[in-house]
């Protein structure tokens, strides 16, 4: 493993207590606003301190508190990529690319002019950050940050202050980054989509703590933890009770559903909205429904409705053209659910 | 004419400008940095000249500075009188000045954002280059207006000055000073003159300061 960090750190009653380790590859840290994702990349960069615990970056140890070793950030070779970008405004593309390279100057200015080509600033060098757009801007923050070649790459949320289009279109130009860099990277955000697309681990954090780490698709397939499942954006989940082997009961539902595996610690269960399908009364897992409103998004419709009179709603997903379809030939009283859609949670 | 009050005034207000400048951006970067509880105290103190009357910082300086003060007893062991003495003077201008550079510096500080002073350390840049090459700079058009205001505090300063440096003709009678003593004499013509000599030096200063940030945020486009 290239990165271990295990850090406690307490500040104004939120308590931190990070484990991760993470490979040469790009690990998603997933989780709500101020859950510690920043926090523990700020400690990994040396930016903030960890009261206690060790963060090594490939056998080199960055902060151990046990041995008093705590390298300041300038030493530590990280490259960090703020949601801002924090360009010095006082500095123009050039400057702000070359100020971090200690460097005689003919090496520095072949590092600067292949970075320059690498990101298409051509033209751009003598500008202020506020003359640059948005992608522009990110850009010169990433060739600025990949200049220095950090032993670690750390994106902070770089798109939740963009809008739709252009998210898009920077999300690719960081994937295509990402694919020529390799090192490890460390991706933070609170959209699952754009975890999904762009990391092949990922860590769901809660409350200061790694709730769920593993590689994507397990982590977003079988999520095995109530928040993360919410994380990877399960809408529907219900308290649970075991009634056999076979069986179990969704309480806030009143639904028994037939499942295929059981642990013993399960106290929850979680069905995307997507999992339901249209059944008949005699069907396996199948509920009565009764539809309480329609919620109507640009490519889907999403219909909340009560299961068996219970007051806990239900979400279900189809696709607009399904809907069409489903409203002219009628709607079945009846939803059903495959044992194998059933996610079992802690 | 008699230019001797002018460029008493002018000695003592550059000179207290001077060191003021470097005084008040030390005491912000100590601020800024401390993390202690007494912080608020530490300010308040830095800030007091501000709101005192002049004359009760005269009367704090004359305990400090006079002969049975712990300054002015070591001062004059080295045979140094500051009390009645023009350095007086630039003492008393440089307290009252101050907070005013402090407070602008300090101000202009706490804006910056701290992204950038972090960005700044992964990137290997040294604390004294993070402040010589980007806080500095962004903070310079208010570290201009404080440092301009602190000079027009100096010059004008009057209760503080008196109480310390007296008000000595060709020795420690500033502008102000002379204006006071014209008027009490019944000299209304030539405390008209030093007024419109102080009017101009004033506006001058506030013109410079505005026209100075100006061209400043034009430049960095902050």
């Amino acid at each position: 493993m290239s990165l271990y960090v295990d850090i406690k750190k307490s500040l104004n009653g939120f308590n931190l207590d990070v484990s991760l380790e993470a490979g040469k590859c790009t690990t998603g840290l997933l989780g709500a606003s101020g859950c510690g994702k920043s926090m523990t990349l700020k400690c990994i960069a040396g930016i903030e301190k960890p009261d206690s615990g060790v963060i090594m970056l490939n056998d080199k140890i960055l902060f151990d508190s046990k041995k008093n070793i705590n390298i300041p950030p300038q030493k530590r070779n990280t490259g960090y990529l703020f949601q801002n970008y924090a360009l010095f405004p006082n500095m123009t593309t050039l400057q702000n690319i070359s100020i971090g390279l200690k460097l005689p100057k003919q090496q520095r200015d072949e590092i600067v002019i292949e970075k320059i080509d690498k990101f298409e600033l051509s033209g751009l060098e003598d500008r202020y950050p506020h003359q640059l757009s948005g992608g522009q801007q990110q850009r010169v923050a990433l060739a600025r940050i990949l200049a220095k070649e950090p032993a670690i790459l750390m994106l902070d949320e770089p798109f939740s202050a963009l809008d739709s289009f252009l998210k898009w279109q920077l999300e690719q130009e960081v994937i295509n980054v990402l694919d020529g860099y390799n090192g490890t990277t460390l991706f933070v955000s609170h959209s699952r989509d754009e975890v999904y697309r762009i990391c092949s681990d990922v860590a769901i954090m809660c409350n200061g703590k790694i709730d769920t780490f593993g590689e994507k698709k397990q982590v977003f397939n079988k999520p095995n933890t109530i928040s993360a499942a919410m994380l990877t954006g399960c809408k529907n989940i219900s308290k649970a009770k075991k009634i056999d082997e076979t069986t179990i009961e969704a309480t806030d539902w009143g639904i028994r559903f037939v499942i295929k595996t059981h642990f013993d610690d399960m106290n929850f269960i979680g069905v995307r909205s997507r999992f339901f399908k249209i059944a008949t009364e005699n069907e396996i897992n199948s509920f009565e429904i009764e539809i309480i409103k329609i919620i109507e998004s640009p490519f889907a419709i999403t219909v909340m409705l009560k299961p068996n009179g219970k007051n806990t709603p239900i979400f279900w997903e189809v696709d607009k053209p399904y809907w069409e379809h489903i409203k002219k030939t009628g709607m079945s009283k009846f939803l059903s659910a495959q044992p194998d859609d059933i996610m079992l949670l802690k | 004419m008699d230019f001797i009050p002018l460029i008493i005034s002018l000695k003592i207000a550059v000179i207290a400008t001077f060191i003021t400048f470097f005084l008040g951006i030390y005491a912000a970067l100590l601020i800024m940095k401390m993390n202690s509880r007494w912080k608020w105290l530490v300010d308040g103190i830095f800030t007091l000249p501000l709101v005192l009357p002049p004359t009760v910082i005269g009367f704090f300086l004359l305990l400090i500075l006079g002969k049975n003060g712990f300054v002015g007893k070591f001062l004059l062991n080295m045979n140094i009188k500051v009390i009645f003495s023009w350095q007086g003077a630039v003492i008393a201008a440089v307290v009252v000045a101050f907070p005013l550079m402090y407070r602008t510096t300090r101000g202009a500080f706490e804006q910056i954002d701290m992204d950038l002073v972090y960005a700044a350390r992964t990137l290997g840049l040294s604390e004294f280059k993070i402040f010589w090459k980007i806080i500095m700079p962004l903070s310079l058009p208010s570290v201009g207006a404080g440092t301009i205001l602190a000079f027009a505090r100096a010059m004008g300063e009057f209760g503080a000055t008196l109480m310390v440096a007296g008000n000595i003709p060709n020795k420690t009678q500033t502008m102000s000073l002379l204006i006071y003593t014209a008027v009490a004499g019944g000299d209304m013509e030539l405390a008209m003159h030093w007024v419109l000599v102080i009017l101009v030096i004033s506006l001058s200063a506030i013109f410079t300061m505005n026209m100075w940030t100006q061209t400043q945020s034009k430049q960095g486009g902050i």
